[in-house]
């Protein structure tokens, strides 16, 4: 897979007075499974967003560059182009209609179907495999809103695989998941950097984020405060001062374990 | 929102839309054998065929065949448009004349009526209806802003149906004769009756218009179904897909109130029918709703002319008075259906 990276530059958004983005320079390179993580209302969906390029920044630019196209405005790419390179998962998206779980993934190869035509042979191999790595197999023909918040949030992850997208935007992609299913999540997320994609991931489970990420976020007040390892990113100080928490901060061999104490005051 | 198992009935796609054409087929037959005058039909299409003067013919060509169409016309339109408006709202309540269309189109209508100019020419009545819905729809979006959210679309369109219905009223209250308010209550009763060829003329261009803007629009619709943060993300540029689809809703839907005046439930209740056999996907939902709304208002058109009476009833009547017990009956079994 060729390199692809996304990078917002200077990025600021302000909505209403507040000031929800301020200057946040960003890159996200292939191979890499970075966190985005801060409080509720660090403005990381913000962020998401314009990095997907449904929403534009007040000032500064986001660029999007891979081998047919070296650093160019995300803007300059048509929604088609960009959706075929770029995929955002938003947080609690919910199905209107009773699809079955087979369609919905297929409204994920929207950015390569040509008009008037059909599927296509390579549509649903995308859409075989999707499910193969999601292991929805089982489920295809179950109805999505009859599945359960861990298979329903895999079947979204799944139909953005079908978009066979190098960079995957996900806006809390575990929230409200068990234990099994946040790790099968982060797991799939995990794979899809192994075979040279990327992924942003809002993530508010900071023992997770730790685990599965190369590298840590940390958005305060719409300010980046920390970038790089998560046992550099996850400092006492740092949880202190953003989240306000008092946490009890463990590096161990096969990762980092937060396990928060009490509020700070 | 549904939630818990739904109704979902496993039939192909293309079956579905056989099945609808021989039903539409069989019903357009019943059709030409209904009306007033008793008529050998097969003959009088023979008489058309050979260019023979008679009075089978004369009925058929210029009254049965025509009316026959506009239902066709009316009822796809309607039906696809239901679809889109549902698909478009991720709502099955709702229906074509959420955003304003229908009352505009039935405004622009009421006036000409109101003037007197109807009677001077034909066509002034369904220019005026044209005119009337795709002024509402451009007062609706200049109210809530171009790159609105589709809940200022809505409420813009509720407030838009409300003053046209105020104005209707107005029109009502200061009409200059008794006969005048009775054609203006007749006309938004909706009937095909009395019509000829120039209707057909006016309204299916413009209804092919609608059908295919509507129907281009179908990729979008289906990507919908995630929410219109999805639809964009995956590469649909949301207020312009909306805004051609909703063009297309407001040009089909302006034409059919130009010819038939207004017709209630077919785009809510058609849908509303086809969704479970469609597996539920609003792409492939508007060219059954089509079909659907076809039929049935073909069908509606033979139970009024059932009825022989010096005064008609009207077609919209019977649409109301048989869809709203319908779609009651369709809530209340389904209802557990519904969070």
């Amino acid at each position: 897979m060729m390199t692809t990276t996304l990078s917002a530059q200077q990025v600021s958004f302000v909505r209403d007075g507040n000031t929800i983005l301020d200057n946040a320079t960003l890159t996200l390179s292939s191979g890499e499974l970075v966190g985005l993580i801060g409080p509720n209302g660090a403005g990381k969906s913000s962020l998401l967003r314009m990095m997907a390029g449904l929403q534009r920044p007040d000032s500064g630019q986001i660029y999007l560059s891979s081998k047919s196209h070296p650093r160019t405005l995300l803007n300059d790419f048509s929604g088609r182009e960009r959706a075929q390179i770029l995929a955002y998962l938003p947080q609690q998206e919910t199905p209107a209609w009773p699809l079955h779980v087979e369609h919905l993934v297929g409204l994920g190869r929207a950015p390569w179907h040509k008009p008037m035509s059909g599927k296509s042979n390579r549509d649903k191999q995308a859409i075989e495999r999707a499910l193969e790595i999601t292991e929805l197999q089982s489920l295809r023909h179950r109805i999505v809103t009859s599945l359960s918040g861990g298979e329903l949030q895999r079947t979204l992850l799944a139909r953005v695989f079908a978009g066979e997208p190098q960079i995957i935007l996900a806006d809390e992609p575990i929230a409200a998941l068990d234990p099994y299913h946040q790790l099968h999540m982060m797991e799939l997320l995990a794979e899809h950097t192994q075979q040279g994609g990327s992924v942003l991931a809002a993530l508010h489970d900071l023992s997770l984020a730790a685990r599965f990420c190369s590298r840590l976020v940390l958005l305060h007040h719409g300010k980046i405060v920390a970038d790089g390892q998560p046992i550099d990113v996850l400092t006492t100080q740092n949880l202190e001062q953003v989240y306000g928490i008092s946490a009890y901060v463990d590096c161990r061999d096969d990762g980092v374990v937060i396990i928060p104490r009490k509020r700070v005051v | 929102m549904y939630s818990e198992v739904n109704l979902q009935i496993k039939i192909s796609f293309p079956r579905v839309v056989i099945f609808l054409v021989i039903a539409i087929v069989a019903a357009a037959a019943l059709a030409l054998n209904s009306g007033a005058a008793d008529i050998p039909v097969l003959q009088s299409f023979a008489d058309i065929w050979h260019g023979e003067q008679s009075l089978g013919a004369t009925i058929l060509g210029q009254i049965r065949i025509p009316r026959l169409l506009l239902a066709m016309i009316v009822g796809a339109t309607l039906g696809m448009a239901g679809a889109a408006m549902q698909g478009l709202l991720r709502n099955p309540l709702a229906d074509p004349g959420v955003l304003g269309v229908t009352s505009g189109a039935a405004f622009g209508a009421v006036c000409v009526l109101y003037f007197g100019a109807a009677a001077t020419a034909w066509y002034w009545l369904p220019s005026a209806a044209i005119i009337g819905a795709l002024l509402s729809l451009v007062l609706v979006y200049f109210l809530a802003g171009l790159h609105s959210s589709m809940l200022a679309l809505i409420l813009a369109g509720v407030a838009m149906s409300a003053i046209t219905g105020a104005l209707i009223a107005v029109a009502l209250n200061f009409a200059p004769s008794l006969y005048a308010m009775q054609e203006i209550v007749f006309w938004l009763m909706g009937s095909l009756a009395n019509r000829h060829w120039d209707h057909v003329v006016i309204a299916l261009p413009l209804a092919i218009i609608g059908w295919l803007l509507m129907l281009s629009r179908s990729r979008f619709l289906d990507a919908l179904s995630l929410g219109e943060e999805s639809a964009g993300s995956l590469g649909f540029n949301t207020h312009r897909e909306r805004g051609i689809l909703l063009f297309g809703i407001a040009i089909g839907v302006g034409a059919c109130v130009a010819v038939s005046g207004s017709i209630g439930f077919i785009g809510l209740i058609v849908p509303h029918l086809l969704r479970p056999f469609v597996g539920y996907r609003p792409g492939r939902l508007m060219f059954a709703s089509a079909l659907g709304g076809a039929l049935l208002l073909v069908l509606a058109d033979i139970l009024v002319r059932q009825f022989d009476s010096a005064r008609e009833l009207k077609l919209g009547v019977v649409t109301s008075l048989l869809g709203g017990p319908f779609f009651l009956l369709l809530i209340l079994k389904t209802r557990s259906r519904w969070a």
